[in-house]
């Protein structure tokens, strides 16, 4: 169990009555949900439940037709992704979207862009000022591939990477933003057991030490239930569940959800 | 962006092709009565036809950044050309002396990337590639018909003072020394150093950064905040400069007219050559197409009864399109199962 539960605070994002659909497919059914400051939530469900289809529609590349979300105190019926971003949203995909002809540090380097401000004459001239701020943020990327430790692989262009490097060069790019809310698609799929015990420990630390909100999606029940302070279960794009994991392994709807499919 | 170690290759296999073809060409001088080869006149020909090649690299270069940024193959690239030179002469007609009338013509470049962005591309977001590139057919025509519009349909001059006269150099290694003109001498040294800003602008700057993640990666790029619509605009404003650059010295060469608008179907051999998203790729093709083009047709145009520049570019792109479509530097197509 994560050491974060007893700093879990106020609302920080609460989805009301989420309904997406794309022509007749109904990804989303009427959604209503809350991720509170600081806590590690887990978002399982069985193949086409919905689960990405929710993050999307947190950072704004899918826009539902009903429903409202609520986050730091604005309530909207929509995101846009750059004004996620801005307000301090970073996500991970679970089909890997790096820059792949980029460096390890050039791609977390992306992370910051909306930290950076010189105007870009200066950075064309990239001297005084420009050049301060630059080396400030090359410090900040430092700092996260040590966390990360991924320092031998910073200037190795992505593409080439095994798979399970690429996943943690991607929680670095989103953790280079600093973001408040942190949304992670399926951040261990792919990975044998030492991988995915190393990407369990940077979640937990990246929680304990920085304090980030954190939804995640996850199929590996063991790691659910080891890192989530609480769950919500998604079946055919409805919420069938939400509690403590406890909680919601006992649940006899969970249950046929996840024996119902025979995938 | 390539490696600048990719360019090590280059500098052996460029001399190395120079020097065998010149030597095959002194070959065939002993052979054939009729052919005649001199290596002052080689390089001569070859450094005219480099010269030529760099224009031919801009006008390229201004696709390739669209298409990188947006997937678009921006059929319109020429007439913005055209319409960029015609504003340019415009100005100049009204007395605006010349510095003057290219700061003008480039801001209403910006604005033609502003309207382009706003009234196209905005709507068609997430439409099918050809949906995209028949929009550009459609901003081709409006581009010609507003320029002939506002500026007239006569054959202008563009003049901006760029000498003529040839020159002579290198006079101490070949005898009588190389024949330059002056004029495709100052027009590649200014694309060349529009291409260096431009480079250091991609590698260095904050936006270069957002344009090269855009380019590799629509989806993580709006998941880290960079702002898809800012980077269309100034990617099209970027490309619209350029082509106002290319306008103005090909314009300044032949005159402004609507032929100006047709350099796009020269600048398609240079981007198969050099691949669609590379930027050393449109240069080094530009730079091959030039230089070989003129080489043939100087050379071996009267044992085919000449004309070889008209066909010869479409040629080489027909071979690369059969034993190397990616071209030189174009990311390897790979279909995934
Ligand atoms: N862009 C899209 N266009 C059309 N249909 C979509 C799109 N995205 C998702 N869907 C559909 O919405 C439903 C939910 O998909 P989603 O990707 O959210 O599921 P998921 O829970 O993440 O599944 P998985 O565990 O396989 O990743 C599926 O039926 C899917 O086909
Ligand atoms: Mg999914």
């Amino acid at each position: 169990m994560s050491e974060t539960r007893d700093r879990i605070g106020d609302t920080l994002l609460a989805v009301e009555n989420v309904s997406l659909a794309f022509g007749g497919v109904r990804a989303l059914s009427e959604v209503s949900f809350e991720i509170r400051e600081h806590e590690i939530l887990a978002i399982i469900g069985p193949n086409g439940a919905g689960k990405s289809s929710m993050l999307n529609v947190i950072n704004g590349f899918y826009h539902p037709q009903d429903g409202a979300i609520t986050y730091k105190g604005n309530k909207r019926k929509q995101m846009r992704p750059h004004h996620a971003a801005a307000t301090g949203i970073a996500r991970t995909f679970q089909n890997i979207a790096l820059f792949k002809g980029m460096s390890t540090l050039d791609n977390i380097m992306t992370g910051r862009l909306l930290k950076m401000h010189r105007n870009f004459l200066w950075q064309a001239l990239y001297w005084g000022p420009a050049l301060r701020e630059e080396m400030e943020h090359r410090e900040a990327a430092e700092r996260i591939i040590d966390f990360l430790e991924i320092q031998s692989i910073r200037k190795t262009p992505v593409g080439r990477l095994p798979y399970g490097l690429q996943k943690r060069v991607e929680l670095g790019r989103a953790l280079a933003a600093e973001p408040d809310l942190l949304l992670l698609d399926e951040p261990m799929a792919g990975m044998n057991v030492e991988e995915k015990e190393d990407m369990c420990r940077f979640i937990l630390d990246v929680s304990d030490e920085f304090g980030t909100t954190i939804a995640l999606i996850e199929h590996d029940m063991g790691v659910v239930m080891d890192i989530s302070d609480r769950v919500i279960v998604l079946d055919y794009g409805r919420k069938i569940a939400d509690g403590t994991p406890d909680e919601v392994r006992g649940n006899p709807a969970v249950i046929d959800a996840y024996l119902g499919v025979s995938h | 962006m390539t490696a600048p170690r990719a360019f090590l290759p280059w500098l052996i296999a460029v001399p190395v092709a120079i020097g065998s073809i010149g030597l095959l060409f002194q070959l065939l001088g002993g052979l054939v009565p009729s052919f005649f080869f001199a290596w002052g006149y080689y390089f001569e020909v070859l450094i005219a036809g480099l010269l030529q090649g760099v224009m031919y690299s801009l006008v390229a270069l201004g696709f390739v950044l669209i298409f990188k940024a947006s997937s678009i193959f921006n059929f319109a690239q020429g007439s913005m050309a055209l319409f960029a030179a015609l504003t340019m002469v415009g100005f100049m007609e009204m007395g605006v002396w010349w510095p003057f009338a290219f700061i003008i013509s480039a801001g209403v470049m910006v604005l033609v990337a502003v309207v382009i962005e706003r009234v196209v591309l905005r709507p068609l977001v997430n439409q099918d590639h050809i949906i995209l590139f028949m929009a550009t057919i459609g901003i081709f025509y409006i581009l010609d018909g507003l320029g002939q519009m506002l500026w007239g349909s006569d054959v202008k001059v563009l003049d901006i003072g760029i000498p003529r006269d040839p020159m002579f150099a290198l006079g101490a290694i070949f005898e009588g020394g190389i024949l330059i003109n002056q004029y495709d001498f100052v027009a590649a040294l200014t694309g060349g150093v529009l291409v260096a800003v431009l480079a250091v602008f991609f590698q260095y700057t904050r936006t270069g950064r957002a344009l090269r993640a855009v380019a590799d990666d629509h989806q993580a790029a709006l998941s880290v905040g960079i702002p898809l619509k800012t980077i269309w605009v100034i990617v099209w404003s970027v490309a619209g400069i350029v082509a106002l650059v290319a306008g103005i010295i090909w314009g300044g060469k032949a005159g402004v007219q609507f032929s100006l608008a047709l350099i796009a179907l020269k600048a398609l051999p240079v981007l198969i050559l050099g691949g669609f998203t590379s930027i050393p790729g449109a240069i080094i093709g530009g730079l091959i197409i030039g230089a070989g083009e003129q080489v043939a047709e100087v050379f071996l145009g009267h044992f085919v009864g000449g004309a070889i520049q008209d066909w010869f570019a479409y040629m080489l792109a027909l071979v690369f399109l059969v034993f190397r479509p990616q071209g030189l530097f174009g990311e390897r197509i790979i279909e995934r199962v």
